[in-house]
């Protein structure tokens, strides 16, 4: 055997020239001296940047056009009117995360607040046991979500459309169409109303459940930052394949991943319970696209991989300002809608300008 | 160049793979053994993919052995071989362009901080993996990469390559296998991407090597396995076969004189 430094055949004579080769690495003519494209960059760096900067220039422009914008019982009414979508697009971005989607998440989140308020209301359990319950519902319909996608091989939008159906036929079925009066709550389970209790600072209303927001997206940052189990949900939306053949259990983990949008939405129910003071088969019915489009405004990528959940709750509140913002401007409610249209193209035109930059 | 008394690291006997009609692997015979770079060839279609893949732990065969080091292995996923120590860079290097290199690295076997934080709260211990992947990369001479939290898109293809085999190199302790490792790659980072394999060598690893560039192949190999319809044709030596000897035994133009030659 010949040492293993000698070649056991001369070197091509097209690879011999590499010893009279420029040794500098390749080298290109780099445009990142402009100004536009030095913020480029930091806006790629820190891609919560962008939802932070609509968030500030929106409240201050609304503070202009509308005098009782900018007060503090203002923002706060605004955080109390996101909390719901706020929660509900935590559990988005985990799906959304994995180049998934869940149309599914309002019925999920409506039956489990409907299962907690009957067994509280009408059967007579232990509110904390109901409520367990309903998470666990919650957590059960995500699961079946999980292994639709992962062991059938199902396009997310498929599965979560017909599971939107199942479960708004399921959720009908089982309230019978009826309504939980919030006398009743109030009588039998006040604790179902937990998260809306509240308290006064600096003439601001802070509800316990903009509290457990925050404490929900902290937990959720955590989790997807700081475990391995969020380091391989980025792998598997960003390349799936690449990401098996590293030794991810993708099935696993995507399984996993719908079973925690079931339960952060059956955590919701509790909240949203909270929130309404009552509990009705029929409410929340845009939070589907709701949850979505303040995703998609807070900078994640619905190809998957990319994303951040601090960005999917200020693109929650961003909503919330422009709704009450154009509404204190008297501006018709058709308008509101149209606004929050176009902040969604314009969020994912930047997202995509911003991409084609790191190319 | 023959092992008469030498365990083979891996020894594969009759491995089949039929993907409905087709028959990927049709009795394939393997051995690597130690401290060699073992080249495999083969026409397009020949089943290298599936034979690799089929050590990789990426494709369980469907009948056929493996033994490594002497026992007898099933590997049914990826996982499976990597716990045994068998690395592999594939062509498409498997790896996540969002996340950064440190990331990508410990990417399936993260390590966690010791104590209540990572057992409970399942913590990733972060500046250890850093600086494990930082000195990895400076091991095989890598470090003109400035940073290790960045992202893996931002590399150049030739870096990728060089963070896939440290990758492989790092965790690979009894065998690493090279999947085409200079395709798609300029002369000079391919020489690079080479000098790194020798490195590996070095340091008492086998290596696998599949590539379609018989220069490259006949100049870093110890033997040269070739692959011909799902099956092991011969093992060649490289000092004493042409490179034109190899193509015509992998296209079926010629027959070698002894199918045992060397192996």
């Amino acid at each position: 055997m010949t040492s293993p430094d000698t070649p056991t055949k001369t070197i091509s004579d097209f690879e011999a020239k590499l010893e009279q080769a420029d040794t500098t690495v390749a080298q290109f003519d780099r445009d990142d001296k402009t100004a536009i494209a030095i913020a480029r960059g930091f806006m790629r760096d820190n891609p919560t940047l962008i939802p932070a900067l609509v968030l500030v220039v929106s409240v201050l422009a609304f503070g202009a056009i509308a005098q009782n914008f900018l007060k503090a019982s203002t923002l706060s009414l605004v955080l109390q009117q996101v909390t719901v979508t706020g929660f509900v697009a935590l559990a988005q971005t985990v799906v959304i995360l994995t180049a998934g989607i869940d149309l599914s998440v309002g019925e999920m989140l409506l039956f489990s607040s409907l299962v907690m308020g009957n067994l509280a209301v009408n059967n007579g359990l232990p509110t904390g046991i109901a409520i367990a319950i309903g998470i666990a519902v919650g957590t059960a319909m995500g699961a079946l979500n999980g292994v639709l996608v992962a062991k059938m091989k199902l396009p997310p939008f498929i599965v979560t459309l017909g599971t939107l159906s199942i479960y708004r036929a399921l959720k009908l079925a089982y309230s019978h169409s009826e309504s939980i009066r919030n006398v009743d709550i109030e009588q039998k389970a006040p604790s179902l109303l937990f998260f809306g209790n509240n308290f006064k600072m600096l003439g601001a209303t802070v509800t316990f459940g903009m509290i457990m927001l925050l404490i929900a997206a902290a937990i959720m940052w955590y989790v997807l930052n700081r475990t391995a189990w969020g380091r391989h949900v980025h792998a598997l939306g960003d390349d799936p394949d690449a990401a098996m053949l590293s030794g991810i259990a993708v099935d696993r983990t995507l399984i996993s991943v719908y079973t925690m949008a079931g339960l952060i939405c059956g955590f919701s129910a509790w909240v949203a319970v909270g929130r309404v003071k009552s509990i009705s088969p029929i409410g929340f019915e845009t939070i589907n696209l709701d949850s979505i489009t303040a995703v998609v405004i807070g900078g994640t990528s619905l190809f998957g991989g990319r994303g951040s959940i601090v960005g999917s709750v200020l693109g929650a509140i961003i909503v919330g300002v422009f709704i009450t913002g154009l509404s204190l401007a008297r501006v018709d409610s058709y308008w509101q809608t149209f606004a929050t249209g176009c902040l969604v193209i314009i969020a994912v035109a930047l997202d995509q300008y911003l991409r084609r930059a790191s190319k | 160049m023959t092992h008469p008394d030498v365990t083979p690291v891996i020894k594969a006997r009759g491995l089949m793979k039929r993907y409905g009609t087709v028959v990927a692997m049709n009795g394939a015979d393997f051995d690597l053994y130690p401290g060699e770079i073992l080249g495999v060839i083969g026409d397009n279609g020949a089943g290298k993919s599936t034979l690799i893949k089929a050590l990789s732990g990426a494709v369980t065969p469907d009948h056929g052995t493996m033994e490594l080091e002497g026992k007898e292995v099933h590997f049914r996923r990826p996982d499976d071989a990597r716990a045994l120590g068998i690395e592999t860079v594939y062509q498409n290097l498997a790896m996540s362009p969002a996340l950064s290199i440190a990331d990508n690295m410990f990417l399936g076997r993260e390590w966690r901080k010791p104590g209540f934080l990572g057992s409970v709260l399942r913590m990733t211990d972060r500046t250890r993996m850093n600086e494990f992947a930082r000195a990895k990369l400076s091991e095989l001479g890598l470090m003109t990469i400035q940073n290790i939290d960045q992202a893996v898109e931002t590399l150049s293809g030739g870096q990728r390559k060089g963070v896939a085999v440290a990758r492989a190199a790092a965790f690979g302790s009894k065998v690493v296998i090279l999947d085409e490792p200079t395709a798609a790659l300029g002369v000079k980072e391919s020489r690079r991407v080479l000098d790194l394999i020798k490195d590996v060598r070095n340091r008492g690893i086998p290596i696998i090597l599949i590539s379609h560039n018989m220069p490259h192949v006949f100049e870093i190999c110890d033997r040269v396995h070739v692959h011909r319809l799902g099956r092991r044709l011969c093992v060649i030596d490289p000092k004493q076969h042409s490179m034109s000897d190899a193509v015509a035994y992998m296209t079926g133009a010629k027959l070698p004189d002894d199918l045992n030659e060397a192996a």
